[in-house]
């Protein structure tokens, strides 16, 4: 059966530090943090408070989906964070390996999922600024919301889904591949040249994906080296019997909204639909790792891709199928698993742009979707210039169309369509979505920020004068919503008030 | 719209039939002429944007792997 899908995007971004010989991305990242969360923390508690932790107790990225924890050596090691904050907004903002990275915190709907990496990225914004201001004139750090370097380097945009852990993963192999090679024909966000190793910009021009030049296996559990197209990560931040936390990825970052939307909004869909059990017959590719890479390279849309049992699909019929199925889905089940009122939107928007994608001519996706419309600003930057294929500054495009600045960014620049508006993100900064766990955690961390002295995804730990480190479990990811204990955190004016009222038996 | 309905039957139907089809010209012609507009406000002015030396900037643009 459904579980309401609680989900929640993580985004490595690309730093640069210029004016500096010898740029060390881990310290550029950590100054960029270190900047936003000095600004935030002086502008409501004064210079020099206290900042709470993350904490890494329930952390086990080593187990595997498939049954098994790995002892070889090459599982994902938790590594040393140097800076490693939480927010009021419930979000997560650390270094990770050479690279900011924001967790978003758990949303209820894919609508919300959209504000919550919009406030990611305005952070980044703000996290500049404040940088420039302590760095000696002449530096300046610039954040980039790509996945590659264009030199065989990626960083990740994770997403995360709650999974109901009766569904044997196995089903939820098949379908999610089928879904993720597929899906790259909206969530890709373009890509000048190719990545793989022996391949030639004369070969791939132009791709749909930054990401799937960097992928090698169909399922395994690993993230920075042989990765796989499902990721075996068992880790759910919640209750283990009733959960699983589905870690996906194969995606790209997005600067489009409306492609962020459909990425987690048709994902949740299908999802549900395994969960129901609607998808019995899976879409078993001959290979998927090549069917991966022949989708990205095939800007026609129209190459068939070849199937275990000899016949063949393309990305859009695939895509086709599951709008009509999750469409029966809706009518049989409703939408309360999948984020409520927004699924009916994720259905418009999903015909829409599969039905522009069947055009030759796409233009009505500028803005839309990410690919589409970096092509045709490469194009017409092309022809503009007389630029001949393969010339230096289409690179250059590329990868400035990323670029976080908002007087430089080209995304920015084109006046893109949005789903959520200006006032909406300010507000999602400073604040945590009200209809998950994470509301409790950026209450608590708002009105006790120097008691919350550690905080993870699935606890907090308060510390008082009067009391010892006490760990306050949430385990349910819909539990500690504002519905829920928004009255609670108004009426208690202390932590050892709220502790009381949870021991007394208000759980969270 | 019961235009786009029909287009999408047609395609759910049989995916075969609308990888025949031919393309039809693009759905939102207004919108689409809208959006070039403005990329090509974008490329009026996108030299005062565009990092002013284009290779150094992309050879110096290297990141380390990251997840």
């Amino acid at each position: 059966m459904s579980v309401d899908k609680i989900l929640g995007i993580e985004t490595e971004y690309g730093i640069v530090h210029r004016g500096v010989p010898d740029p060390d991305p881990i310290s550029a990242s950590a100054l960029l943090i270190n900047a936003y969360l000095d600004r935030v923390s002086a502008a409501s508690r004064g210079p020099n408070a206290p900042r709470p932790g993350w904490d890494f107790i329930d952390e086990s990225p080593d187990h595997d989906a498939r049954g098994f924890v790995a002892v070889d050596g090459r599982s994902p090691a938790i590594e040393m964070h140097m800076v490693n904050a939480v927010l009021t907004n419930g979000a997560r903002y650390y270094v990770d390996h050479a690279h900011p990275e924001m967790s978003s915190p758990e949303c209820a709907d894919p609508l919300s999922a959209v504000l919550y990496d919009q406030a990611s990225d305005h952070i980044m914004v703000a996290s500049m600024e404040a940088a420039k201001e302590i760095l000696p004139e002449g530096q300046e750090l610039v954040v980039y919301k790509n996945n590659s370097d264009g030199k065989g380097n990626s960083y990740g945009c994770h997403e995360n889904y709650l999974v109901d852990r009766a569904v044997p993963f196995e089903q939820i192999v098949s379908h999610a591949t089928a879904h993720f090679v597929s899906r790259q024909i909206f969530t890709g966000a373009g890509k000048v040249g190719c990545e793989i190793p022996g391949s030639s910009r004369h070969q791939v021009p132009f791709q749909i994906t930054q990401r799937a030049d960097f992928f090698e296996e169909p399922v395994g559990l690993e993230t920075t080296l042989k990765r796989p197209i499902i990721n075996t990560r068992d880790e759910p931040h919640a209750d283990p019997l009733r959960y699983r936390r589905l870690h996906v990825i194969v995606g790209d970052a997005n600067l489009c909204q409306v492609a962020t939307f459909l990425k987690i909004g048709t994902t949740a869909l299908l999802l549900a639909m395994v969960e129901e059990g609607m998808l019995d017959q899976g879409v078993r590719f001959a290979d998927p790792v090549r069917a991966l890479q022949q989708v990205s390279f095939d800007l026609t849309l129209r190459q068939p891709l070849l199937l275990e049992d000899g016949t063949s699909v393309t990305a859009l019929s695939l895509q086709w199928s599951y709008y009509e199925k999750a469409a029966k889905y809706l009518e049989r089940f409703g939408n309360k698993k999948v984020g409520g009122a927004t699924a009916e939107l994720v259905m418009e928007r999903w015909h829409e742009v599969l039905t522009a994608l069947e055009q030759s001519d796409r233009s009505s996706l500028i803005g839309v979707v990410d690919w589409v419309t970096k092509q045709h600003l490469l194009t017409a930057y092309q022809e503009r210039q007389g630029l001949a294929a393969g010339d230096i500054r289409l690179a250059a495009v590329d990868l400035q169309y990323h670029d976080l600045r908002p007087a430089r960014s080209l995304f920015a620049r084109l006046g893109a369509e949005t789903l959520v508006d200006q006032r909406q993100v300010a507000t999602a900064m400073l604040h945590p979505p009200k209809e998950t766990r994470a509301y409790f955690r950026g209450r608590c961390l708002e009105k006790w920020p120097d008691q919350v002295v550690a905080a993870n995804w699935d606890s907090l730990v308060f510390e008082t004068a009067q009391t010892n480190l006490q760990r306050i479990p949430m385990m349910e990811p819909t539990r500690g919503t504002e519905k829920h204990v928004g009255s609670l955190l108004d009426q208690c004016a202390t932590v050892i008030e709220l502790l009381d009222h949870l021991k007394a038996g208000d759980p969270v | 719209m019961p235009e786009q309905e029909q287009q999408r039957k047609n395609a759910a139907t049989s995916r075969e039939d609308f990888e025949q089809e031919d393309p039809t010209p693009g759905a939102s012609g207004e919108q689409g002429a809208q959006l070039k507009a403005e990329l090509d406000d974008l490329l009026d002015e996108i030299d005062e944007v565009l990092e002013s030396n284009a290779e150094e900037f992309v050879k110096s643009y290297v990141q380390k792997g990251g997840e």
